[in-house]
């Protein structure tokens, strides 16, 4: 029944790959299509080191994308990130200033984070607020408290800061990377451990798929949805941090909507909004390819940057689109 | 119920406003002249009044348990369509109407994508809220377009007697509580938000109110947009509107109506707008940097969130939840 209504091309897909690998599949044919046109167009685009600044310009977004992806696959969203980004910019620029150890200062900034993505995962358990407006109110109180610390913005001067952001590590072929690519791609190898090998990953997807069948089966939610925004505060501390190595200041208007940009990111990964479905894999390739739109309209020149908005805007539509697509035909099966 | 809920943002904002009394005697006054009233509180009025007709199309996408985040890049693509048109022909009203059109073409797009597509309302309007200020950024060209048009201007800067902003407001409030309050369309709204479905099936059209209520937000925004935008004469697509969906989405909510849908308050909503830009009246009174007043705003939100969270209202009102009762069952 399902194979007759469905175009030719799709059955014959489904046939060798089950139906929730498709969107990961789906982002990944954009990414090489639009890096293709890129390659096609401009000399010099297809090099490795325009790859390697894919991954340079946007490790903080990777890491993002990932905290935001244990939110959003548990059905929940996370609006609090980019806010979270700029308070972790200022905490590190604020306690550095002060003269505190770079270590001390990166474990304080890491710790404000978790404890405010805590504060918004009890929130959101145990009195039921929507997480919508307990991660809103969480955004308010970040950006904030990035005012109270100071209005304007402070420069790093610490020699650990200064050298992680700048030094390089050369890999084979004269590619050069910074240490907070290393850092992302750690941080989702670990996510993706987490989500596939232990217990707490199969319950964020339990969680994700009906919240109340995990409960009746006696998987521990509550631990669970608490946990996911724990892990989403830590995130986007962590990603603040590489903020702050990439931008070398602390400022309350750094990352001003990033949280577009990471929940973009997410979806355009194929991750389902509603939970229960999606990869950080995914989320990864799902940044590189608004990484990749950005580089093609700064090579481009005449292109002026507010058409990476409109492409995003249109990019996250048509993905919304296959998930729809998605949807309805495992509702048929 | 509906008093209990309506007690806090009333509370919130009587509090507020008592609060600049003590910190600024002179607070209440009001001074006539030239025939226009002046004074702190006409000043809340007519710099809360974009925020308030943003808030009370928002308070109908809501009630069908929808959310509208566009809101803020509509009101910019208004301004930047006015102001625009008006640069190149000086036609204040044709801007003016050409505006709204667009943003009626809007709403219909957003409309489209919840109702027809049934794609999640959050997604749906987050696609034009990211694509919208590109493409008020496009009609501008990148740069802050400036006009000057005595007419234009009347709209977020003019008085008669009142600044004209909030008259405009208030009328749409009013108009919006007797068509939905007087006829049962209220009621289908309501019914529409506890339950699309059974609602089509009782002989509702869900469909056509979803996409009543999406089109009505978006023209809310737009008049907001052109209140803006006539405000300081210019169509600045970066900023105009920045931010102001989520104090729409928090001025419903401190008012009362429930994300979840099914049961809105317009007076709650007329609260939760003048409580929110009398706390941002408030940080700059008591003389607090004018960045710090989001610390307050959470504070604010959270407050009311606990008041109202399913666990902790049946603690101050004792009437059972709906929630709860399923959770016994559950146990």
């Amino acid at each position: 029944m399902t194979a007759l209504t469905q175009p030719r091309f799709l059955s014959r897909v489904q046939s060798r790959v089950p139906s929730r690998f498709l969107p990961v599949i789906a982002t990944f044919v954009v990414f090489v299509l639009t890096f293709g046109a890129g390659a096609v167009r401009y000399e010099g685009f297809a090099s490795g080191q325009v790859i390697a600044n894919l991954f340079i310009d946007n490790a903080f977004l990777i890491v993002l994308a990932v905290g935001m992806t244990f939110v959003i696959l548990t059905g929940g969203i996370d609006l609090s990130v980019g806010a979270v980004v700029a308070l972790s910019t200022m905490i590190a620029a604020a306690t550095l200033e002060a003269g505190w150890p770079a270590w001390l200062a990166v474990l304080a900034v890491l710790a404000s984070g978790s404890t405010l993505g805590l504060g918004m995962g009890l929130m959101i358990h145990k009195l039921r607020v929507q997480p919508f407006i307990a991660t809103l109110a969480g955004m308010f109180l970040a950006r904030g408290l990035c005012f109270v610390i100071s209005i304007d913005s402070i420069s790093i001067k610490d020699p650990a800061f200064r050298t992680i952001a700048t030094e390089t590590v050369m890999l084979p072929g004269k590619v050069a990377i910074t240490y907070s690519v290393l850092i992302a791609l750690a941080v989702v190898a670990v996510a993706a451990y987490v989500l596939h090998l232990t217990r707490f990953g199969r319950t964020v997807y339990a969680v994700g798929g009906s919240e109340s069948s995990a409960r009746l089966m006696g998987l521990a939610t509550g631990r669970v949805t608490v946990g996911v925004y724990v892990i989403s505060g830590f995130c986007s501390a962590l990603a603040g941090l590489l903020f702050s190595f990439y931008m070398l200041s602390g400022y309350g208007l750094h990352a001003v909507g990033m949280e577009l940009d990471a929940i973009a990111a997410v979806v355009v990964g194929g991750t389902l909004l509603a939970g229960g479905m999606g990869y950080v894999g995914g989320s990864v390739v799902g940044v590189l390819v608004l990484g990749t739109v950005q580089t093609i309209i700064s090579f481009e020149g005449t292109l002026s940057s507010w058409w990476t908005r409109i492409v995003i805007g249109v990019l996250l539509l048509a993905f919304i689109a296959l998930q729809r697509l998605i949807l309805y035909r495992q509702r048929d099966l | 119920m509906t008093r209990t809920r309506l007690l806090w943002p009333a509370l919130a904002l009587v509090a507020l406003l008592l609060l600049n009394l003590i910190v600024e005697p002179s607070f209440f006054e009001l001074r006539l002249q030239d025939g226009h009233l002046f004074g702190s509180l006409v000043d809340i009025l007519r710099n809360g009044a974009p925020t308030l007709l943003i808030a009370l199309g928002m308070t109908l996408v809501i009630a069908t348990r929808g959310i509208d985040l566009s809101v803020g890049a509509v009101a910019a693509i208004a301004g930047a369509v006015t102001c625009t048109y008006i640069a190149s022909t000086g036609d204040a009203l044709t801007a003016m109407a050409l505006a709204l059109g667009v943003c009626v073409v809007l709403g219909l797009w957003n409309g489209f994508l919840v109702a027809v597509l049934g794609i999640q309302p959050i997604i749906a309007t987050l696609v034009l809220m990211t694509a919208g200020r590109g493409i008020a950024m496009l009609l501008t060209e990148g740069q802050i377009v400036t006009v000057d048009n005595p007419l234009f201007r009347q709209v977020g800067a003019g008085f008669l007697f009142l600044p004209i902003a909030i008259l405009i407001s208030l009328a749409a409030l009013v108009a919006v509580a007797l068509v939905t309050r007087r006829t049962a369309l209220g009621m289908l709204i309501e019914s529409v938000g506890v339950n699309p479905e059974a609602s089509r099936l009782a002989g509702v059209r869900s469909r056509t109110i979803i996409w009543t209520v999406y089109v009505f937000a978006a023209l809310c925004s737009g008049v907001a947009g052109l209140m803006i935008s006539s405000n300081v004469s210019a169509a600045d697509a970066n900023s105009a509107g920045l931010w102001i969906e989520m104090d729409a989405i928090l001025a419903v909510v401190i008012g009362g109506t429930l994300l979840t849908g099914g049961r809105y308050s317009l007076t709650g909503t007329l609260l939760g707008a003048l409580t929110i830009q009398t706390l941002t009246t408030t940080v700059y009174t008591i003389g607090v940097p004018p960045e710090v007043t989001l610390v307050f705003k959470a504070g604010v939100v959270i407050i009311v969130c606990l008041l109202q969270a399913p666990r902790v209202a049946p603690a101050l009102t004792r009437a059972p939840q709906p929630r709860q009762v399923e959770e016994a069952m559950a146990r």
